[in-house]
């Protein structure tokens, strides 16, 4: 693992800008452990301030450190990315494997279900989730709702993979080897869908934080929970371009488009280098 | 002076080539000496079988000799002359143009998956007209009578030029490509396990189409396949490849009758015949890899002939007898290890 | 005596094209054969591709369900055989043999792994050393150890050692059938007879019936005791191998016989196309007539309005 990440970020520079990325908007929402100040209370600093030794990121509005606040947003909104994308992974691995090993009958109910998630329109249901739930819909809640809403474009990818493993001699020589289908399915055949789990699990994890600032924004969410989206959602309540505390957005802005730029990379990197490795490896190179 | 007078009668002639695979992923290089340091002609109106394992190079030493080499295949060393009429050749110093000039009108070639040649959403029609009009060089109706006049030829109903390629069998498609092949005349013809996803009856049946198709134009075919017993029946002389390299080369009859390098006699020995219940020999261990071959001779490891020269010293290919050359350093110890049966005819 | 296996009148249909156009292909019809339990046999099919032939193994390992006609191993038809403590006490007892080596083992994991489920899970090793022993065992029987095959990868080894190793984990139960479907096909040509020589070995010394399926008739010859020729799903020719191969009766027989590329022609260029008529007859005739005992054992597909004695012309 350790040398494939040291030639990873050797050979391809994808894969290093990505992570160098990624690195720093981890390592800023990791800072947050050490925050001097409880991102909850308002009125905790001089409002307004622009970025300064004092305040690197300014103040907003508020009476709150951007720089504190933000790391907390960005602790928050990188967690339920994270939260959402290894849900929904779990979620399209099982589903996908069971389907496209089992096939048959199995594979025509699980399908069927997986074609009415696809066709669900995500965004309505969020909100009808937000006005029944009001302030119950917290991050953890709001990322297992996502999770369930966001596996079924994946599994159908994974279980496309896995029907074609099924027809392959090595599946039925484990079968008279004697091994069970989870065994064939877990071990067997879930190696090959790794490379679409890692590439997806980005992907996964841009869709949820990007819907997430859309909800946060419009406040369908907890506004009271520090995220990126609950950043925004109150600089625009505040009209913080409209008085000049272009800050309170810019930043943000610049870290979210950082990280998003950052997983893409990953994604694109990561996808790229498993296949020609893993053939190399195959050809006995 | 006999040197210059087989000279002019080759249509190919290659001297020391050297085709490596280059290749780096994610700091790995690797080199693999798919074709390595290869010395033979083919002359004019012959059958040359090569004969080789999965892996042993002979796939890229045809690539090569199409011209149809693309990174990370490379030529390394060697050259590679095309003598056709008083054309003379060399596909790798010579101009895109140059080389598209003789594609098909003066080489052409018989795919393995006739799929990949024939469009599956185009007519046959529509084939011959893409790859066969230009170098023809005729007019839209001389062509067409042209292309009529050759399918009669080799006994094809003209209707299936009107076809799909899925509308026909296996064994009609790949008949249909060696007519795409041959309709231009070339003097070169490369094959390429032709009929090996043929059935047998079939198989037979398209062997004798090339043959014969060969012998009416005299051009000289190239024939790849691993089958030894296919080389038997349709090749003039064959040529056997070992881990990228030309071990031996003779004419048919000999090298089944009179091998003269070990790896050969193997071969021969090992094919199992109707009418024979002696027990076959098989060969332990695998064939090499060609990122990291055996030095000196690279069957050495394998051999059961083997001293210790062997594993050193890579033996030059020598010539041991009329047309037939062995590249070992006990060529001339090495004896059958099988008697063949009594042939059933004399060449017609 | 008792049957080995005992395939009864066996058919398998399969439907195929779309919901308006259904259309019923006969893949395997009406065959019959028996595998006694106290001779070891190699007993071959032969036939071209559709013939039917890869059908019938996969009947056999239970893999398919034939649409008419039963399949009887050690009495046990395939139904009976529910739940997974039953297929496992069969794949106790057959055992598969793949075509492609590279194929049949992951190319991502360790071959052993394959090694070590079949003795753990039919074998019933529970140990560490039970495991490795039954292993050890199995491979010494190929002529490999488990000291070379151990922790390897599929691409470090020939195709022709994969195929060893793939037999000797088909060998771990003490299976008394193995299934194998053109197994050497896959291999090249300096490593194939080491496969048809162990499947011989198998039968002699470890007294285990092989089914050996195959297009070639030269090694078909070579090791087989009895064979059945199919042709489109039905068997045109069945009888001892050596017999039938050096005279078959059959058209087709005789048309795919004269077929074979002989190597004793080497450089002779003798490539005259079969009897055009005894092809035609062979396909002409696809199917009809049943199979009719001739003296010296064999059974040879005969059109039914023949009497006696122009069954013996």
């Amino acid at each position: 693992m350790f040398v494939i990440i040291r030639d990873l970020i050797r050979f391809n520079i994808e894969f290093a800008i990505g992570l160098i990325l990624v690195g720093i908007v981890v390592f800023f929402a990791c800072l947050s452990a050490f925050s001097p100040v409880d991102p909850s209370m308002i009125y905790v600093a001089p409002p307004d301030q622009p970025p300064s030794w004092d305040y690197w990121f300014g103040t907003n509005s508020r009476g709150q450190d951007m720089f504190w606040q933000l790391s907390f947003a960005f602790r928050n909104t990188l967690l339920f990315g994270l939260t959402v994308a290894v849900i929904s992974r779990m979620i399209s691995i099982t589903i996908g494997l069971l389907s496209g090993y089992l096939g048959g009958p199995v594979d025509r109910v699980l399908m069927f279900f997986n074609d009415i998630f696809v066709a669900l329109p995500i965004f309505p249901i969020l909100v009808l989730f937000y006005f029944v739930m009001r302030n119950d819909l917290n991050t953890v809640n709001l990322a297992i709702l996502m999770a369930c809403l966001g596996w079924a474009y994946d599994a159908r990818l994974i279980r496309s993979v896995a029907l074609g493993l099924r027809y392959r001699e090595f599946t039925r020589h484990a079968v008279f080897s004697g091994m069970s289908s989870p065994k064939i399915m877990f071990q067997e055949h879930l190696p090959y869908v790794m490379p679409i789990i890692f590439s997806t699990a980005m992907a996964n994890m841009i869709w949820a934080i990007g819907l997430e600032v859309t909800l946060a924004v419009l406040g369908f969410t907890n506004i009271n929970i520090p995220t990126v989206g609950t950043t925004l959602y109150w600089a625009n309540n505040h009209s913080a371009m409209v008085v000049g505390v272009w800050w309170w957005l810019v930043i943000p802005v610049i870290l979210i488009v950082m990280t998003f730029i950052g997983l893409f990379l990953l994604a694109v990197s990561l996808n790229e280098y498993i296949d020609p490795r893993s053939r190399l490896r195959r050809m006995g190179l | 002076m006999i040197m210059t007078t087989m000279q002019t009668d080759d249509v190919l002639t290659v001297k020391g080539l050297k085709a490596y695979y280059k290749m780096g992923y994610f700091g790995i290089e690797r080199e693999v000496r798919a074709v390595d340091d290869v010395t033979m002609s083919i002359r004019r109106n012959e059958i040359y079988g090569i004969a080789g394992e999965s892996s042993s190079g002979k796939t890229s030493l045809i690539k090569t000799f199409a011209a149809a080499i693309r990174p990370p295949l490379q030529i390394v060393g060697g050259s590679m002359t095309y003598r056709f009429g008083d054309k003379i050749i060399d596909p790798y110093a010579a101009t895109k143009a140059q080389v598209d000039a003789i594609r098909w009108k003066n080489m052409s070639y018989i795919m393995q998956g006739s799929m990949s040649v024939l469009n599956p959403v185009r007519k046959i029609r529509r084939a011959f007209r893409d790859f066969a009009l230009r170098p023809m060089g005729l007019n839209e109706r001389q062509f067409w009578l042209a292309v009529s006049q050759h399918l009669e030829r080799l006994n094809l109903p003209e209707r299936v030029l009107n076809s799909y390629p899925h509308e026909l069998s296996g064994g009609m498609r790949q008949r249909v490509t060696i007519a795409l092949a041959t309709v231009c005349r070339p003097q070169f013809i490369i094959a390429d396990e032709p009929t090996t996803a043929l059935d047998v009856v079939v198989q037979k049946d398209v062997l004798a189409m090339i043959r014969d198709v060969q012998r009416e134009i005299g051009s000289s075919v190239v024939f790849v396949t691993h089958d030894m017993s296919v080389h038997a029946n349709i090749a003039d002389r064959i040529g056997i490849v070992y881990a990228g390299r030309l071990v031996e080369e003779g004419p048919t009859r000999t090298l089944f009758t009179a091998p003269r390098h070990p790896y050969t006699a193997h071969l021969v020995a090992s094919l199992p015949r109707i009418g024979d219940l002696s027990k076959k020999p098989s060969l332990d261990g695998r064939p090499p890899n060609l990122a990291d071959p055996p030095k000196g001779c690279r069957f050495h490891p394998r051999c059961p002939m083997a001293v210790a020269k062997c594993a050193t010293e890579v033996p030059p290919m020598e010539t041991i007898g009329p047309d037939h050359r062995s590249a070992c350093w006990r060529a001339d110890e090495v004896r059958p290890l099988t008697t063949l049966g009594k042939p059933q005819e004399a060449r017609v | 005596m008792t049957a080995l296996l005992d395939v009864k009148s066996v058919s398998k249909e399969f439907s195929s094209g779309g919901i308006l156009s259904r259309e019923k292909v006969k893949a395997v019809v009406d065959v019959s054969f028996t595998l006694r339990d106290d001779t070891p046999e190699i007993f071959t099919i032969i036939g071209e591709s559709g013939s039917g032939k890869t059908t019938l193994a996969r009947m056999i390992l239970g893999l398919e369900v034939p649409t008419n006609g039963d399949i009887l191993f050690d009495n046990q038809g395939a139904r009976e055989r529910r739940g997974r403590a039953a297929r496992l006490a069969f794949m106790k007892r057959v055992q598969p043999v793949f075509q492609n080596p590279f194929e049949a083992f992951n190319p991502l994991k360790q071959v052993d792994r394959y090694l070590v489920s079949t003795a753990r899970a039919l074998l019933g090793a529970t140990t560490e050393d039970e495991i490795d022993k039954a292993m050890d065992d199995a491979l010494q029987k190929v002529g490999l150890s488990l000291a070379e095959i151990k922790g390897r990868y599929a691409h470090e080894l020939s195709g022709g050692q994969l195929q060893r190793v793939a037999i000797a984990r088909a060998l771990i139960p003490n299976p008394a059938l193995l299934i194998a479907d053109e197994p050497v096909s896959m291999v090249d040509a300096s490593l194939r007879m080491s496969i048809v020589n162990l499947l011989r070995d198998l039968r002699d010394t470890y007294g285990v019936s092989v089914i050996y399926i195959t297009h070639d008739l030269a090694t078909a010859y070579y090791i087989s005791d009895r064979l059945i020729i199919m042709q489109r799903g039905h068997v045109v020719e069945m009888g001892p191998a050596r017999a039938v191969l050096e005279a078959p009766e059959h058209p087709y027989s005789q048309l795919l016989r004269a077929s074979i590329l002989s190597v004793d022609d080497a450089g002779m260029g003798n490539l005259k196309p079969a009897d055009r008529t005894l092809a035609e007859a062979a396909w002409n005739d696809t199917g009809t007539g049943q199979l009719v005992e001739r003296p010296d054992g064999r059974m040879v597909r005969r059109a039914i309005v023949s009497s006696p004695f122009t069954a013996d012309a």
